[in-house]
């Protein structure tokens, strides 16, 4: 069952969308998706791991040996996150200091040793990077859209822009942590409604 | 055997690549940071302890050899003569160093304020010492110099309710501008007097 290249990239937009229909990444998608802004940051700052990790993962795929291949994976993902975080610090310092500790973790993100695991380790190197774009595409959609529904109902703004008028009073608890659960639990039920058709 | 070798070697290569590629993006990134570090954290910082100075004390700054280090003064002009210094410092918090900015007026030999720059302290206990002004005031006036001490140790200073260690570690970083400024008390008052108000 050979997938073409345009399969495997959209397959992380719909059938195997990180979040809600795989469910994985959980961490920083209830954690960063305060607003539209940090959640496309995180997207992309994981999409970048994924799609490099995913290609030398899959270039070295015959040369590391099976049993410290989680090792090397972990090498692998870990110098690209460091890679991510200076880049941040040096490029964009404000989203830095909002997304914090949740860059450095991207290293224990699941869907990027999973797709070191499951996709590039056993196929070729240009499969792999539609496979991590793919993916990294739809993790950074879905978390901007669970950021804007969170900052549109909790500050009123979108992208930091208002859209309501001054008599709108914002619903503060969005924002806050037990919103993220509320708002993901929410959408993953509309996601499933949608998918079940 | 043969594999136990090609494990060791694929590890010690993979590593030793990933830190030669990460101590190049940090040092080509190095200066950036700073800046930006400069930008968006000192900065603030700065501004808020010299308040009310006329020039602007980021860019109007000097740097003091300090052992193998420069370490950096900004200059704060009131009413026509650039009387205070700051400069930062560090003490050892609960979660790591908290950068302290001190900034002393030279003329009067007392601390005009203090400022916290950087930290990771814990959301809600320690990190509150960011906003806690009524803390901070308590430094202001104190001459450089004095062993500041939380009361708990037998010292004056009253400590943030619930964040002893946070609130120490801001004493430790003003006993050590102390040190610092009585150290290079000589080249500061001359480094300044050649700013004009």
């Amino acid at each position: 069952m050979a997938k073409t290249l345009a399969q495997e990239f959209s397959k992380g937009l719909w059938e195997e969308l990180p979040p809600f229909r795989l469910v994985l990444g959980l961490c920083p998608t209830l954690a960063v998706t305060k607003s539209v802004e940090n959640g496309l940051g995180m997207g992309i700052a994981t999409t970048f791991v994924l799609v490099c990790s995913n290609l030398l993962v899959s270039l070295l795929r015959n040369v590391i040996p099976a049993k410290i291949r989680i090792a090397c994976y972990i090498i692998i993902i870990a110098t690209f996150v460091t890679v991510v975080e200076l880049l941040m610090q040096a490029y964009a310092y404000p989203l830095y200091l909002e997304l914090g500790i949740f860059i450095p973790l991207i290293v224990v993100n699941c869907i990027v040793l999973g797709r070191a695991e499951a996709f590039a380790s056993k196929n070729t190197p240009v499969y792999s990077v539609a496979d991590g774009l793919g993916i990294g595409v739809g993790f950074t959609l879905s978390l901007g859209a669970l950021g804007a529904v969170r900052e549109v109902l909790g500050e009123g703004t979108f992208y930091g822009m208002q859209v309501f008028g001054s008599s709108f009073e914002p619903f503060t608890f969005m924002v806050e942590a037990p919103g993220a659960f509320v708002c993901l639990g929410l959408m993953l039920c509309l996601i499933n409604l949608a998918g079940n058709r | 055997m043969r594999e136990m070798i090609k494990m060791v070697v694929v590890l010690t290569v993979l590593s030793t690549l990933s830190g030669g590629l990460l101590a190049a993006i940090q040092s080509s990134t190095q200066e950036r940071i700073d800046s930006q570090v400069l930008k968006f954290v000192k900065g603030p910082a700065i501004q808020k302890i010299l308040e009310g100075a006329t020039n602007n004390p980021v860019s109007d700054r000097f740097a003091v050899p300090v052992g193998e280090e420069e370490k950096n003064f900004f200059v704060g002009v009131y009413e026509g003569k650039p009387e205070v210094v700051a400069f930062e410092t560090k003490g050892s918090g609960y979660g790591g160093d908290v950068g302290v900015m001190v900034a002393v007026n030279v003329k009067t030999g007392k601390i005009h304020g203090v400022s916290v720059t950087t930290h990771n302290e814990t959301p809600g206990v320690g990190a509150r010492v960011e906003t806690h002004e009524d803390f901070k005031k308590q430094f202001k006036g104190v001459p450089i110099g004095t062993e500041t001490k939380v009361k708990k140790d037998g010292g004056e200073i009253t400590a943030m309710s619930g964040a002893t260690l946070t609130s120490r570690a801001v004493c430790t970083a003003v006993r050590r501008a102390g040190d610092l400024y009585g150290k290079l008390e000589p080249q500061i008052k001359e480094k300044l007097s050649t700013f004009s108000g």
